[in-house]
C-alpha cells in the first residue's frame, strides 16, 4: 500500500547490487544566522547488504548527524545542503533519500529503515505498555487486526529473547531494566522487518555484561534475518566486535573506510592510527619489566564545526602533516583492497 | 605569544537590551521610578496643597490629571504616590527575599528544619495572598511598616519554595561535593556554591513579587486596611476617588493607569529575564 | 574476619574494614555496600571495578565521609576516619581528595577557575596574596593549562580541560590519597588518553595513592596496581591487577573480562555472556549475590555468603566453587 511507485528510477543502475545504502558527498549544515555549523561536511559511506557498517568517531565528528540525515529526522535548523543518499528499496528500486518527498519518506521510516538510540527510555513512550507501542508500529505499516498484531508483537519480544514475553507485553517501559528496554527498542525497530537498521550508540548507556548481551543479540538477528546494520559508536572495542566494515569519521568527514580486520591491522589514516594508540593495550603499554609506559594521545582538540581548518581537517593534529595538507583537502582514495583513506600520505602508514 | 583574550559571557545588561519586551518593560518601570524619584522637580504642585475653589476639576492645561475633592492636583499626587507605592513594593520584595532565601536555604540544607519549614510554606501558600495580608495587617496594626512586613511575609514562601527546590538539586552536584571534600564550611557552601547559582531564578521571582506587592498594597489601601488614607499611594488615591466615580473619573483612572503600567512593565521584565536566563533558550543566542 | 587484605608489600595508607552502607529509601532499605574490606598500599593505584548498582561510587564516597557509612572502619594512616568528629575530619580532608566523572557539573559555573582552585587553598589557609596566585598558576601549569586560564569561567573550556581543572583543585591541598570516580569515562578517547597520562605523571611525581573507580576494564588493567571487583555491594574478587587479569578466579570476573570489548577483531575469546539482568539492590539474592546469573551456581550458593579464600599472595576470591573452576578465559589466536 505504501508509496506512489513511479517507473524504475534512473538511479537504480548507479548502485551496485550488493549495496543497500550509499551516502555520496553528503553535506548537512546547521545554519544559525550567518554561521553554518558544518556537522557533516562531505560524507561518503557504503553499507552492504547483510553486513554491519560501524561508523566510529568522537563527539562532534558528525556521526549522529549522518544517521539523522539518512532518516531525514534532522531537528531545525539542520539541513541537508548537498549530496546524495542512495537507498535500495526491498523491491530493488533505488531512491535518493536526500531529496525524497516527506510523504514517501514516512513510508520508508520503520518499514525500510528503522532506528534505535542510545537511551531507550526516552524513545519509548512512558504512558503506553510496550505491547501497545509495538502493535501500533506494526499496524501503522500493515493491515492487521489487534489480535494478529498482538501475536506478532509477542513474537517480536521472543525474537529479541525477552523471557515471559506475553507478560512483558503488558508492562510499561519504566518497569523494565535498561537492557530490557533496549531489547524492546530493537523489537520495535524490527517489527516491520526493515532492510536496514540504524543503531546510534545502542549499548553506550549499558553495563558491560548487558552490552555483551545486546551485541550478541544483534549479531544473531543479523545472521537470522539478514538485515544490514549501520552501527554508530565511539567505542573501537565495540566496533571490533560487531562490524564487517568500518567508517572512521573526523570533523564531519569519513577519513577512512575499510573491512574491519584491515582497519585494525593496518589503519591507513593517521587519525585512526592515533585513536587506536589512545586506547590502553596491556601488551603494548608495558615495558619488559612490567612498568607502565605512557600512552600516546593525539595532541590538541577536535576543531569546531563552526570553524574548520582549510585543507585536511586533521592537519593541525597530524604527526605526518606537510605544508601541502593545510592548503588542499585530500579526497577519499583507495589505499588497499576495499580500503579507502582520506590522506595524502597514507602510503607512509 | 598571543595576547590573552578574556571573553566572558556577554554581559547581562547587553543581552537584556537585545530582547524587545524586556527592554520596553525596563524602560517603562525606570521612567516611572525616575518620575517618582524626581517628584519635587516635576510635580507642579505640592501633593497636599488644598485649593477648595478648584475641587473636582477635570484634566486641563493647569491640572494635567485634574483635581480631587479637596482641589489637590492629581498629577502631582500620582507622582508623589509613586514614591510610596514603589517603596512599599521594593521594601516588601527585599523583606520577602531575606526571609524566603534564609528559609529556603535552611530547608534545603538541614533535613530537620526542612520538615518544619516545608509545612509552613505549604500552609501559607494555601491562603489567598490578600486574605493573609489583611489578617497580618490587622494583627500587627495598620501602618506603612506593617504593610511592608505583612507583604514581605506573604510573598516569602514563593521564594523559599524556589530556593529550597533548587538547593536540594544543587547540594547533590559534584562541585558541592568537591567543596565538602575540601572541608569548606557549610555556610560558605551555601553562599558561594548554592546561592550564587540561584541569583537568576531569585531575580526573576523577585521581579514578579515586586509587581504583586505593589498590586497588593493598592488593594489593601483600597480596602482601607493599608497605609493611612492621608498618605498618597496609588491605592489610597483610588480608594478616595471611588465615591466620585461617574462624577470625577480622573481621580481613579490616573492612579489606576499608574498601577497597571508599573505592574505590567515589571511582569514584562520578569518574563523577559526568565527567558533570558533559561539556559535552554539561551543556547540559540 | 575471614577477608585477607592485600597490600602487595610496602606500607598501607588506607585500610577499609567491613564497610557497609545502607540507604533508606521509600521502597525499603538498600544495601549499597556490604561488608567491604580492602587495603590501599601507599603510592599504589587501586582500581575499584563494577557495573551499576555495584556500590563502587558509594564506597568511595564513604571513605571520604561524603556519605556517612553505616558500619565498618577506614583506617587512614593509623586513624579511623569513620570515628572522627566533623571538626577533626576537616584536617584529614586536606590529605584526601576526589576527582569526579562529569567535567561539567563538577565545577561551579559561577566561579572563575582561579577561585575554584583558590577556594581549596583558602579553606586550609595554605597561602595568601601573591603566594596564593603563584600557587594557582603553578597548579594550572602542572595540569597542562596556562596561568592565564585562572581568570576564565568553566564554560570556556572543553571537557578534557575541565577535567584538568578538577584535578588541579584536588591537588591544591597536596593530598596523599585521591579517590578518582570514573575520571575519564565522560571523555572522548583521544582526550581520555591525555588525562590518563596526566594522572600517571602526577601520581609518580607526587607519590600519590589512588583509588580509581571505573567500569572500564581496559583502563583499569592499564592503570591500576591492584583491583577490587564489586558486584551488588560486595567484593567478589580482589588482588594485584596483573594477577587477576591473567588468572581471574571468580565466574563474574571471568565473564566481565571475557566480554569487555577489545579493539582487536583478531582476538577470539571464549565469551561468557551472562544471562539476565543485574538484580535490584533493593532485593539482592541470598547467599552469593552473583548466583542468579552465575553459570556455575549450585544449591549451596544460596545458603551462605561465600567467604573470601586466598588463591595466591594478595589474591582472594569469594566463590565456593573457585577451586574446581580454574581455567584461563582469554586466548589469542592470530589469524
Amino acid at each position: 500500500m505504501a508509496a506512489v511507485l513511479s517507473a524504475p528510477s534512473p538511479l537504480t543502475a548507479t548502485l551496485p547490487e550488493d549495496v543497500v545504502l550509499r551516502a555520496e558527498d553528503l553535506h548537512t549544515h546547521f545554519i544559525v544566522g550567518e554561521r553554518a555549523a558544518k556537522s557533516v561536511d562531505g560524507v561518503t559511506l557504503t553499507v552492504r547488504r547483510g553486513e554491519t557498517l560501524a561508523v566510529v568517531g568522537e563527539s562532534g565528528s558528525g556521526k549522529s548527524v549522518t544517521s539523522l540525515s539518512i532518516m531525514r529526522l534532522l531537528a531545525h535548523p539542520g539541513r541537508i545542503v548537498a549530496g546524495k543518499i542512495l537507498y535500495r528499496m526491498r523491491d530493488g528500486t533505488v531512491v535518493d533519500l536526500a531529496t525524497l518527498p516527506e510523504k514517501r519518506m514516512r513510508a520508508i521510516r520503520g518499514k525500510e529503515i528503522a532506528m534505535i538510540f542510545q537511551e531507550p527510555m526516552t524513545s519509548l513512550n512512558p504512558l503506553y505498555t510496550v505491547g501497545d507501542q509495538i502493535m501500533e508500529m506494526i499496524r501503522l505499516h500493515e493491515p492487521l487486526s489487534r489480535h494478529e498484531a498482538r501475536r506478532r508483537a509477542r513474537q517480536m519480544l521472543e525474537l529479541v529473547e525477552i523471557p515471559a514475553a506475553e507478560k512483558r507485553l503488558d508492562q510499561y517501559p519504566h518497569e523494565m531494566s535498561g537492557g530490557m528496554r533496549q531489547r524492546v527498542m530493537i523489537a520495535l525497530a524490527l517489527s516491520c522487518n526493515p532492510a536496514l537498521l540504524i543503531a546510534d550508540e545502542p549499548t553506550t548507556a549499558l553495563d558491560v555484561t548487558i552490552q555483551a548481551q545486546i551485541l550478541d543479540l544483534m549479531r544473531r538477528l543479523q545472521r537470522d534475518i539478514g538485515m544490514s546494520i549501520l552501527f554508530i559508536t565511539h567505542n573501537l572495542g565495540v566496533v571490533a566486535e560487531i562490524a564487517h566494515e568500518v567508517a572512521v569519521m573526523y570533523a564531519g568527514r569519513v577519513v577512512e573506510q575499510a573491512p574491519v580486520e584491515a582497519l585494525f591491522a593496518r589503519p591507513r589514516h593517521p587519525y585512526t592510527k592515533g585513536l587506536l594508540a589512545c586506547i590502553p593495550n596491556p601488551e603494548r603499554d608495558r615495558a619488559a619489566d612490567g612498568a607502565r609506559l605512557m600512552l600516546n594521545p593525539i595532541p590538541g582538540n577536535v576543531p569546531s564545526v563552526l570553524n574548520l581548518p582549510p585543507g585536511c581537517t586533521y592537519a593541525p593534529r597530524c604527526p605526518l602533516v606537510e605544508p601541502h595538507c593545510e592548503g588542499e583537502a585530500p579526497g577519499l582514495v583507495p589505499a588497499g583492497p576495499g580500503h579507502l583513506s582520506r590522506c595524502f600520505r597514507h602510503e607512509l602508514l | 605569544m598571543a595576547a590573552v583574550s578574556i571573553t566572558p559571557a556577554p554581559r547581562l545588561t547587553t543581552l537584556m537590551l537585545q530582547r524587545k519586551t524586556l527592554a520596553i518593560g525596563l524602560a517603562v518601570i525606570l521612567a516611572i521610578a525616575l518620575f517618582a524619584l524626581l517628584a519635587p522637580l516635576i510635580a507642579p504642585y505640592a501633593p497636599n496643597k488644598l485649593s477648595i475653589v478648584n475641587r473636582l476639576k477635570p484634566p486641563s492645561g493647569t491640572y494635567f490629571f485634574g483635581t480631587d475633592e479637596f482641589g489637590r492636583d492629581i498629577f502631582s499626587r500620582t507622582i508623589y504616590a509613586g514614591r510610596l507605592s514603589l517603596t512599599v513594593g521594593a521594601a516588601a520584595t527585599v523583606f520577602a527575599c531575606v526571609i524566603g532565601i534564609t528559609l529556603g536555604l535552611a530547608a534545603g540544607f538541614f533535613r530537620r528544619a526542612d520538615a518544619v519549614i516545608a509545612r509552613i510554606i505549604d500552609a501559607m501558600m494555601a491562603f489567598p495572598d490578600i486574605l493573609l495580608a489583611i489578617a497580618l495587617v490587622a494583627a500587627l496594626g495598620p501602618s506603612l511598616t506593617t504593610v511592608i512586613v505583612a507583604l514581605g511575609i506573604v510573598y516569602a514562601p514563593r521564594l523559599a519554595r524556589i530556593v529550597r527546590a533548587s538547593t536540594l538539586v544543587i547540594r547533590e552536584l559534584p562541585y558541592v561535593e568537591a567543596a565538602r571534600a575540601l572541608g569548606v564550611p557549610t555556610w560558605r557552601i551555601m553562599t558561594r556554591h548554592v546561592l550564587r547559582n540561584l541569583v537568576s531564578p531569585i531575580l526573576v521571582q523577585a521581579t514578579f513579587i515586586f509587581a504583586y506587592a505593589m498590586l497588593a498594597e493598592a488593594s489593601l489601601s483600597f480596602l482601607g486596611v493599608g497605609v493611612s488614607p492621608e498618605i498618597p499611594t496609588w491605592g489610597t488615591m483610588i480608594a478616595s476617588g471611588r465615591q466620585y466615580v461617574g462624577q470625577a473619573d480622573w481621580m481613579t483612572i490616573f492612579p489606576g493607569v499608574a498601577i497597571i503600567l508599573s505592574v505590567l512593565s515589571l511582569q514584562l521584565v520578569g518574563d523577559g529575564l526568565r527567558d533570558l536566563l533559561d539556559p535552554r533558550l539561551r543556547k540559540d543566542l | 574476619m575471614s577477608q585477607s587484605p592485600s597490600p602487595a608489600g610496602g606500607d598501607v595508607l588506607l585500610s577499609v574494614r567491613n564497610l557497609s552502607k545502607r540507604f533508606h529509601t521509600a521502597s525499603g532499605p538498600v544495601k549499597a555496600v556490604e561488608d567491604v574490606s580492602f587495603d590501599v598500599g601507599r603510592g599504589r593505584i587501586v582500581g575499584i571495578v563494577g557495573e551499576s548498582g555495584s556500590g563502587k561510587t558509594t564506597a568511595g564516597r564513604c571513605i571520604l565521609r561524603l556519605v556517612e557509612p553505616s558500619e565498618g572502619e577506614a583506617v587512614f594512616d593509623g586513624v579511623d576516619l569513620f570515628k572522627l568528629p566533623e571538626r577533626a575530619l576537616r584536617a584529614y580532608r586536606r590529605r584526601m581528595q576526589i576527582i569526579f566523572q562529569d567535567p561539567y557539573s563538577s565545577l561551579n559555573p559561577r566561579m572563575r577557575v582561579g577561585d575554584i582552585i583558590g577556594e581549596a587553598i583558602d579553606t586550609h589557609g595554605l597561602a595568601k596574596g601573591a603566594a596564593r596566585q603563584a600557587r594557582i598558576a603553578d597548579l594550572l601549569t602542572r595540569v597542562g593549562l596556562s596561568p592565564e586560564h585562572a581568570r576564565r569561567y568553566p564554560h570556556e573550556f572543553s571537557g578534557g580541560q575541565r577535567q584538568r581543572i578538577g584535578i588541579a583543585r584536588a591537588l591544591a591541598v597536596e593530598p596523599e590519597l585521591i579517590v578518582a570516580d570514573e575520571p575519564v569515562s565522560a571523555l572522548d578517547v583521544s582526550v581520555q588518553a591525555q588525562v590518563l597520562n596526566l594522572i600517571q605523571e602526577l601520581q609518580k611525581e607526587l607519590g600519590l595513592t589512588m583509588l580509581f573507580i571505573s567500569h572500564d576494564l581496559t583502563v583499569v588493567e592499564y592503570l591500576c596496581d591492584d583491583i577490587v571487583v564489586l558486584y551488588l555491594g560486595r567484593i567478589l574478587e580482589q588482588g594485584p591487577s596483573r594477577e587477576v587479569y591473567a588468572n581471574p578466579r571468580h565466574p563474574y570476573t571471568k565473564a566481565l573480562l571475557s566480554t569487555a570489548p577489545i579493539p582487536d577483531p583478531t582476538v577470539r575469546r571464549e565469551r561468557v555472556i551472562l544471562q539476565g539482568d543485574i538484580p535490584s539492590p533493593l532485593d539482592p539474592p541470598s547467599g552469593c549475590v552473583f548466583r542468579t546469573r552465575c553459570p556455575f551456581a549450585i544449591e549451596a550458593c544460596a545458603r551462605a555468603v561465600p567467604p573470601h579464600e586466598s588463591v595466591s599472595p594478595g589474591h582472594s576470591v569469594a566463590c565456593i566453587r573457585q577451586a574446581e573452576l580454574a581455567t584461563p578465559a582469554t586466548q589469542k589466536v592470530t589469524a
